[in-house]
């Protein structure tokens, strides 16, 4: 496993200067991204009670995350009693095993699976790929990303950070259709040419799962292509592959998030299919696997158990000013965005100890969370977890160091700051963060000012009389361009 | 009334006639100004990154300045949000509560405390883009924000600037969509950081503004570097210099 750490700057960088891309793909992109934060908009516009809806789920994955156990093995029961196997899974790897060994069982060489951020999260098609295992992804974006050897780049569109001709030029390597033919509907049909055969001839459905009914013991996926359900229903034997903090108390609260995650995530009121699976199909088997994978763990963590509360809409990464000029792909992570970087330092806290620093913290994600997680200050909080766990880049260690000395000591703050022969030179290495070409690379600097605002006032409105070289001029910058 | 000026860091090195403006400003409404005089900053870059231990003394220099004072103004969202909501490196005491809970950023106490209700000397005969922080948006809920669309529309900024006479307050798109300074981000991850800038000026220039006006001289900074690099003709003021008069 590679282990060195992420550099997600890096990575936005090289996504902003791509130059296969053409020179609008990045403002496409982002105003891809950005249309769906304001089909939200309009569709949370529609519900008057929108905010208390917020309150109320989040309320809800409280309540359910507080008692997890208790609504876990009341799941397991009546999924037991709809004849339903069900299995518990410690970590990715248990969770891979437990599906190996039920294909296993029933001879399976043929997989086809509807797109599960689990799945990804586990590695599921790659360990099962090693072990003789075809699996087919049988979600648009996610086939094209699985195609182009790639993990989503967002947890709703797998393959947002394609364009079309990108699609068609795979396609035709793949398939031999048409590269000159970049229509979706066109693309859309290719895909649903090749997968559907597969569909037919598999011998096991997988899916994940957006929500565990407690009360009714049923796994309900929302989606919007159909390809869950024919994965689910065409082969006799099915596989339901959830995280334990998917599990809610009943119907009722289901209800609730069924009006936001839908509109959170892209602006409708409801999606196409919204599928309960709760018993095998007749003459068929289902298993459902729970996954633990951290979560216990986390859930444990006073600061950081929050994240568990998501529900996969991607509104805050739709909102993130910073993901959608970085592309998803450069989080080098499962969950990407804001989500993502308050999720992975759970997994892995060295690999991903720079995320909570891609971030301006702006605030914008939490807003428009439909379960009220407070993400940005979760970034902010996971910043300080870095630099007490020693999680903190030499450059950051020494600037801040420096900071500290400068900035708590009037004396030497006076002596770096203030307008004389050699301030500027000084100034600028504490007050920009010792990086200075780093700012300047695409951005001038403050143009250097007269004095100080601290100067100003000791000439003028200071107790004494002024110093000799006293200027009683009003200070002045450049701020026009 | 006796109130603490808070020069921000970046606004006492850079910026010096955003500190002068706001001071004359606050004395034209009729108010004693203090400036605590070993002030330095509020600590929010250490802190920011995460380093709380190296923002402590900072921040509990910052208290001992600042305790003796009713009411603490500082013409910066970004650092009042800081000061009132995330001055934990310091030591929890009756002092450092006191200053979170009696700390305003300019426009805050203009509209809450002093209710001001006109600028007489301020005349702005020009086209203006506002762009009010997220600091000042979604940390210190001085205007509505735009992810909840059923929350009534308000702005404490643009009630201030509508005030002003001759001046024109035009709209843009994605109102509140950050700048891309984000602190010690606009370094660690300039590149996007400047996109972000570039296409903030992008939309705040669309209607013909040429006028950007804010209440957080750390974001103009980030927008002047960008504009200038670009050798675009904006002209950035804080909103101070406005209210003062005398920019036109």
């Amino acid at each position: 496993m590679n282990v060195k750490p992420v550099d997600q700057a890096r990575n936005a960088l090289a996504f902003l200067e791509d130059k296969d891309q053409t020179a609008s793909f990045h403002n496409l992109f982002d105003e891809g991204i950005w249309a769906l934060r304001e089909r939200r908009d309009a569709a949370a516009r529609e519900v008057p009670e929108w905010e208390q809806l917020r309150d109320l789920a989040s309320q809800i994955k409280e309540h359910t995350l507080s008692n997890l156990g208790d609504y876990l093995e009341l799941f397991e029961a009546n999924a037991r009693r709809n004849g339903v196997h069900v299995h518990w899974a410690r970590d990715g790897h248990e969770h891979n095993q437990i599906v190996l060994d039920i294909l296993a069982s029933h001879g399976v060489k043929q997989l086809v699976k509807s797109k599960s951020m689990l799945t990804e999260e586990c590695d599921t098609r790659a360990f099962l790929g090693r072990r003789g295992i075809e699996v087919t992804e049988t979600d648009l974006g996610e086939r094209i990303q699985q195609l182009d050897h790639q993990p989503p780049a967002h947890i709703i569109g797998p393959a947002a950070q394609k364009m079309p001709q990108d699609v068609a030029d795979l396609f035709h390597r793949v398939y031999g259709s048409d590269p000159q033919n970049a229509e979706p509907v066109y693309l859309a049909h290719v895909m649903r040419e090749h997968t559907r055969p597969v569909i037919l001839e598999a011998g096991a459905g997988m899916t994940g799962g957006n929500f565990a009914v407690a009360q009714t013991g049923a796994i309900v996926t929302v989606t919007e292509e159909g390809n869950a359900d024919l994965s689910a229903n065409v082969p006799k034997l099915r596989i339901c592959s959830v995280g334990i903090e998917k599990v809610i108390p009943g119907v009722e609260e289901l209800a609730v998030f069924i009006r936001l995650l839908a509109r959170s995530a892209l602006g409708m009121r409801i999606t196409q299919y919204t599928s309960h699976f709760a018993a095998p199909r007749a003459g068929g088997e289902m298993h459902i696997v729970l996954v633990d994978n951290g979560r216990s763990q986390r859930l444990s963590d006073e600061r950081f158990w929050p994240s568990l509360k998501c529900i996969r809409c991607g509104a805050c990464m739709n909102t993130c000013p910073v993901y959608r000029r970085s592309g998803g792909l450069s989080y080098g992570a499962t969950y990407m965005g804001p989500i993502g970087i308050i999720m992975m330092p759970s997994y892995d806290l060295h690999r991903y100890h720079e995320l909570p620093f891609s971030s301006t913290i702006n605030g914008s994600c939490s807003n428009v969370c439909p379960v009220e997680i407070d993400i940005h200050e979760q970034i902010y909080d996971w910043r300080e977890e870095m630099s007490a766990k020693g999680e903190y880049s030499v450059t950051k260690k020494a600037a801040m160091r420096v900071a500290d000395a400068v900035l708590s000591n009037p004396k030497a703050y006076r002596a770096a700051s203030e307008v004389g022969e050699t301030a500027m030179r000084v100034l600028p290495h504490f007050a920009i963060y010792n990086r200075l070409n780093a700012w300047g690379r695409r951005r001038d600097v403050p143009s250097p000012v007269t004095q100080t605002f601290h100067q100003w006032w000791a000439r003028n409105r200071g107790d004494g009389v002024p110093p000799a070289d006293a200027s009683s001029e009003r200070p002045s910058s450049e701020t026009s361009g | 009334m006796r109130v603490a000026l808070v020069v921000p860091c970046y606004v006492d090195m850079f910026f010096p006639e955003v500190g002068v403006a706001t001071l004359e400003l606050l004395e034209k409404l009729g108010v004693e100004v203090e400036y605590p005089f070993d002030q330095t900053c509020c600590g929010q870059p250490m802190a920011n990154s995460g380093a709380a231990k190296q923002a402590r003394a900072t921040e509990e220099l910052f208290v001992r300045n600042f305790a003796g004072y009713e009411h603490i103004v500082a013409p910066s969202g970004s650092c009042v949000h800081h000061i009132r909501n995330k001055f934990t490196a310091a030591e929890d005491t009756p002092e450092r509560r006191h200053v979170s809970e009696h700390v305003w950023d300019l426009p805050e106490f203009l509209c809450d405390v002093l209710k001001v209700q006109e600028f007489p000397w301020a005349e702005f005969p020009h086209e203006v883009a506002l762009h009010v922080s997220c600091s000042a948006i979604r940390g210190l809920n001085q205007q509505t924000m735009s992810e909840r669309p059923n929350d009534a529309w308000f702005s404490k900024p643009r009630s201030l600037l509508e005030k002003v006479k001759g001046i024109s307050i035009l709209d843009y798109e994605r109102r509140d969509e950050c700048c891309g300074f984000g602190g010690t981000f606009a370094v660690t991850e300039e590149a996007v950081s400047a996109a972000m800038g570039n296409d903030k000026l992008e939309r705040l220039g669309a209607n013909g503004a040429r006028y950007i006006v804010s209440g957080d001289m750390s974001c103009l900074m980030h927008l002047q570097g960008c504009a200038h690099r670009n050798r675009e003709d904006f002209h950035f003021l804080h909103i101070a210099q406005v209210l003062n008069g005398g920019a036109a």
